[in-house]
C-alpha cells in the first residue's frame, strides 16, 4: 500500500526539482540590479596578447584607492584574432564579455555596428577628456553617430628594431642614428637587406613577409589614401587602392630578394625565431618592442636596438577600452577605463610593457619622452616613437579588416612558399574579396 | 503490482466506518493508474529534455540561421530563403576546396587506421608475452590530448629543425615543406590522426575478435587453413558488425577533422589552412565563415551541407562494408 504513496512522493520531487530549475534559470540572469555604490564590486578587464596590457601596478592602485572594487583580468596570452571572436560572441549574446574590454584598432570598426551594446562612455563624462588623447585617436574611438565606443590605450607607431651585433657581423654601421640612414625609402631597406645577405648567409634579414608588408602597407596609406582594404564608405577596394598594391609589391620583392625568413607571425616557429635569432630585423610598432623582449628574452638583452623606420611615420595598431552594456556594473567599470587610459595609465603601461601611450599628454611626459630601454642597448624609444605620433593621419579600416587581411596575407605566405607573385596578387583579390562579403 | 497491493488491502471491518476508507482509497487508485501510465515518461523526461536544450534546438536554430543573413555586424536578420545554399555550391570555391581535402584526408587517415587496427588486434589476439602491457600501450595515444599530440607532430614536421625532414636528410632526400604542399600536409596530418586512433580501432576489434568461437579456427586448423586463411575467412567476416561500427565513426570523426589540421600551423590565420587552404577542412571552413567573416547565416550553411555529406558518406559505407563479407 506504501508504495504508490511512495512513487507518487518521488514523482512529486522530481516535478518540483523541475520546476525549480525551470524557474531558477530562467531568472538567473536579471537577479541582479544595477550597480549600487556601497556593495564590494569585482570589475573583470579583458585583454589580449602574449605581454597583455601591463596593467597589473595601476590595478592595485585603484584596488588600493577604491576599497570596494576588486579586479580580475582575462586574456593575458590570447592571440588577437581568438580574443575578437570570443568578443564577439559575448557582445552578439549580451553575456559574458568583461566590464572593461580591450578593443583592438583593426576590430573597433566592427564594433561601430554594435555601438548599441556598449555603454556610451560619453554619459560617462568621456567627453571632457577629449584633450586626453591624439585627435586622431579619439575619432577612431567614436563611431560615425558620435557615441563614444572605447577610451584610447595606446598607438602602434612605427620604428624598425635590429639585431646590432649580426649587423655588425654584417659590416653594417650598428649605431641607430646611421642605421637610420641605411634606409630612407623601403627600396633602400630592401638594398639593404641584400648586403647584409651577401655577408651574412646563416641569418634573414626580415623575420615574416606579412609582418614586413602589414608595417609597410599602414605607412603608405597613412599618408596616401588614408584607407586600406575598405574606403570610408566601408566598400571593398583591395584593387582599386594603389597603396595596397604597392605595399604588396614591395613585399613580393623583398621575398624574391631572398630576406625573409618566412616565419608565420605569431606562430611557433615566429617565436623560436627570436630565440634562436635567426632574423636580423622585424618592422616595429611600439607595441612590438614587448613581444620582442618577452619572446627573445634575456639572453638576447642588448642585442636589440631600435632605429627610425624607412618611410614616413606610421600605425599599425593599439587598442581602446570600452565598457559593454552587460556589464551589472557599468559606472565603476567606466571609471576604470577612464583610470587605465588617463596619461598616468598611459605611461605605467608604456613602462611595463612598451605600448606607446595615445595621450599626448603622457607622451610628453618625461617618463615616456626621456625614456630608453634597457633591453633595447638603451635606445631612446620615447623619442624615436613618439616623434611621429602627434602628426600622424590615422588610417581607416573597415569592418571585416581582419577577414580580408587575413586573406591577403596567406597569399603573401604563398610567395614565400615559392608560389609565383602575379598569381598571388590574383588569389589576393579574389580570396579577399570573400573574406569581405 | 501495486494494484495487487491494493486489492488485497480492504480494511475487513466493514460496516459504516469502512466507507470513508475505501473512498479515501479510491482516489489514490486512479492516482495509481495516471502514475503507472505517466511515471515511466517522467523518468526518460531528463534525457529528453537534455537533448531538447543541447541538441534539438541547436539543429532547428541552424537550419533557421541558414534561411538568414544573420551576422552580428547587421542590426536586422531578414530571410534569404535558400540563397545561402545556392552561393555555397555554386559560387564559392573554397568550400570545394575544403570539401576536397577534407575527403583527401579522411581517405589518406581512415584506410590505413583501419587496416593497421586491424593487423596490430589480430597479432595482439595471440598468445603473447606481457599482453595486458602491449593492450595498454596501444591505447596510450587516445588519452593524450589531440592538442598535445598536434603541438608535437607539428614540431616534428617543421620546416626547419624539424625530425622528419632531419631524418629525410639523412637518407640522402631534400628537406619538404610540409605546409606549403598540399600531398605532404595531407599525409602529415593523416599521421597525426592514425597514431591516436589505430589504438582505439586495435581493441575495439580485439574485443570482437575475443568473442569469436575458438572451435571455429581449429575446425580450420584441422582443415589445414593458414594462418592468413583463417584471418580472411572466418576473423573478418566474424567481424563484420565491428568494421561497420568502426568505419560509421571514423567517417564521422574523419570529415569533422578539426583539431589536428588547426594546430598543424600557429599563430595568424591559422583557421585559414595553410597559405593557400592546402589543408583547410570543412570544419575549419565553417568556423572561418562564422568566426572571421562573421556570417553566421552561411556558417550554418555550411554545417547542414556538412551534416548531408557525413550522413551520404556513412551510408555509403555501411553498403560498401556490408559486402566485405561473404554470407554464402
Amino acid at each position: 500500500m506504501s508504495v504508490p504513496i511512495r512513487r507518487r512522493r518521488l514523482a512529486a520531487i522530481a516535478l518540483a526539482s523541475v520546476a525549480v530549475i525551470a524557474t531558477a534559470s530562467a531568472c538567473g540572469d536579471d537577479s541582479s540590479e544595477t550597480s549600487s555604490g556601497d556593495g564590494p564590486v569585482t570589475l573583470i578587464v579583458d585583454v589580449f596578447g602574449d605581454q597583455g596590457f601591463g596593467y597589473d601596478e595601476l590595478y592595485k592602485q585603484y584596488e588600493a584607492e577604491h576599497p570596494n572594487v576588486k579586479i580580475q583580468e582575462r586574456g593575458k596570452g590570447l592571440g588577437l584574432g581568438d580574443y575578437n571572436t570570443r568578443l564577439t560572441q559575448q557582445i552578439t549574446a549580451g553575456s559574458g564579455a568583461g566590464d572593461v574590454v580591450a578593443l583592438e584598432e583593426g576590430t573597433i570598426v566592427q564594433f561601430y555596428a554594435q555601438s548599441d551594446k556598449f555603454v556610451n562612455l560619453a554619459d560617462h563624462g568621456a567627453n571632457d577628456l577629449k584633450a586626453n588623447f591624439l585627435p586622431w585617436k579619439w575619432e577612431q574611438g567614436t563611431t560615425p553617430d558620435g557615441k563614444v565606443l572605447g577610451l584610447g590605450t595606446d598607438v602602434g607607431s612605427m620604428a624598425l628594431c635590429y639585431r646590432s651585433d649580426l649587423f655588425k657581423a654584417a659590416g653594417l654601421p650598428t649605431d641607430r642614428e646611421q642605421v637610420a640612414t641605411l634606409w630612407p625609402t623601403w627600396d633602400e631597406f630592401i638594398a639593404t637587406g641584400q648586403k647584409f645577405a651577401a655577408a651574412d648567409k646563416k641569418h634573414k634579414f626580415v623575420d615574416s613577409a606579412t609582418n614586413f608588408y602589414n608595417v609597410v602597407l599602414m605607412q603608405i596609406a597613412g599618408s596616401g589614401t588614408g584607407y586600406t582594404y575598405y574606403d570610408k564608405s566601408n566598400k571593398l577596394v583591395v584593387g582599386e587602392n594603389a597603396d595596397v598594391r604597392t605595399a604588396y609589391d614591395l613585399t613580393t620583392k623583398m621575398i624574391s630578394a631572398g630576406l625573409s625568413n618566412n616565419l608565420q607571425s605569431f606562430s611557433n616557429e615566429w617565436n623560436a625565431g627570436f630565440k634562436n635569432g635567426t632574423f636580423a630585423t622585424i618592422a616595429c610598432p611600439a607595441w612590438m618592442t614587448g613581444v620582442i623582449k618577452g619572446q627573445a628574452g634575456d639572453a638576447a638583452a642588448g642585442k636589440w636596438d631600435v632605429a627610425k623606420a624607412p618611410g614616413n611615420g606610421g600605425n599599425w595598431g593599439g587598442s581602446f577600452l570600452g565598457v559593454p552594456k552587460s556589464s551589472k556594473h557599468a559606472k565603476e567599470a567606466a571609471e576604470l577605463a577612464k583610470f587605465l587610459t588617463s596619461a598616468k595609465g598611459q605611461t605605467e603601461a608604456f613602462k611595463k610593457v612598451g605600448n606607446l601611450p595615445s595621450s599626448p599628454q603622457a607622451l610628453t611626459d618625461p617618463a615616456v619622452a626621456d625614456s630608453v630601454n634597457e633591453y633595447f642597448s638603451k635606445a631612446p624609444v620615447g623619442k624615436i616613437f613618439a616623434a611621429g605620433a602627434t602628426d600622424l593621419k590615422p588610417v581607416y579600416l573597415g569592418p571585416k579588416n581582419n577577414a580580408v587581411r587575413t586573406a591577403v596575407e596567406n597569399t603573401l605566405r604563398a610567395v614565400e612558399q615559392g608560389k609565383s607573385a602575379g598569381e598571388q596578387w590574383q588569389s589576393a583579390l579574389k580570396n579577399g574579396a570573400a573574406a569581405g562579403k | 503490482m501495486s494494484l495487487d497491493l491494493h486489492t488485497a488491502a480492504p480494511p475487513g471491518g466493514g460496516g459504516d466506518p469502512a466507507r470513508p476508507a475505501r473512498a479515501a482509497h479510491r482516489r489514490p487508485a486512479s492516482l495509481t493508474r495516471l502514475d503507472l501510465k505517466y511515471s515511466p515518461y517522467l523518468y526518460v523526461l531528463p534525457f529528453f529534455a537534455i537533448f531538447a536544450v543541447f541538441s534539438a534546438y541547436p539543429i532547428g536554430y541552424t537550419i533557421w540561421i541558414a534561411l538568414t543573413d544573420r551576422s552580428p555586424l547587421n542590426a536586422t536578420i531578414s530571410f534569404v530563403g535558400l540563397d545561402n545554399f545556392v552561393e555555397l555550391l555554386t559560387e564559392d570555391p573554397q568550400f570545394w576546396n575544403a570539401v576536397v581535402n577534407t575527403f583527401g584526408m579522411f581517405l589518406l587517415s581512415t584506410v590505413p587506421q583501419l587496416l593497421l587496427a586491424l593487423v596490430l588486434a589480430n597479432a595482439l589476439n595471440r598468445k603473447l608475452r606481457a599482453q595486458t602491457f602491449f593492450r595498454m600501450a596501444i591505447a596510450m595515444p587516445i588519452i593524450t590530448s589531440t592538442a598535445v599530440v598536434a603541438l608535437i607532430f607539428s614540431m616534428l614536421y617543421a620546416k626547419e629543425f624539424g625530425l622528419v625532414n632531419w631524418l629525410l636528410d639523412l637518407v640522402g632526400l631534400g628537406p619538404i615543406d610540409w605546409r606549403a604542399n598540399r600531398l605532404a600536409s595531407w599525409f602529415a596530418i593523416s599521421t597525426m590522426v592514425d597514431w591516436r586512433w589505430v589504438g582505439y580501432n586495435a581493441l575495439i576489434y580485439l574485443a570482437a575478435m575475443q568473442s569469436i568461437s575458438k572451435d571455429m579456427y581449429e575446425a580450420a586448423a584441422l582443415d589445414g587453413a593458414s594462418r592468413r586463411r583463417q584471418f580472411w575467412s572466418i576473423t573478418i567476416p566474424q567481424l563484420r558488425p565491428t568494421i561497420i561500427f568502426t568505419l560509421i565513426v571514423s567517417t564521422i570523426g574523419g570529415l569533422q577533422l578539426f583539431t589536428e589540421p588547426l594546430l598543424f600551423t600557429s599563430g595568424s590565420g591559422g583557421i585559414s589552412g595553410g597559405s593557400e587552404g592546402q589543408f583547410q577542412t570543412i570544419t575549419m571552413y565553417l568556423l572561418d565563415v562564422m568566426n572571421t567573416r562573421f556570417r553566421w547565416g552561411y556558417a550554418g550553411a555550411v554545417a547542414l551541407v556538412l551534416f548531408l555529406l557525413i550522413a551520404l558518406v556513412s551510408l555509403v559505407n555501411y553498403l560498401l562494408a556490408r559486402r566485405i563479407s561473404s554470407d554464402k
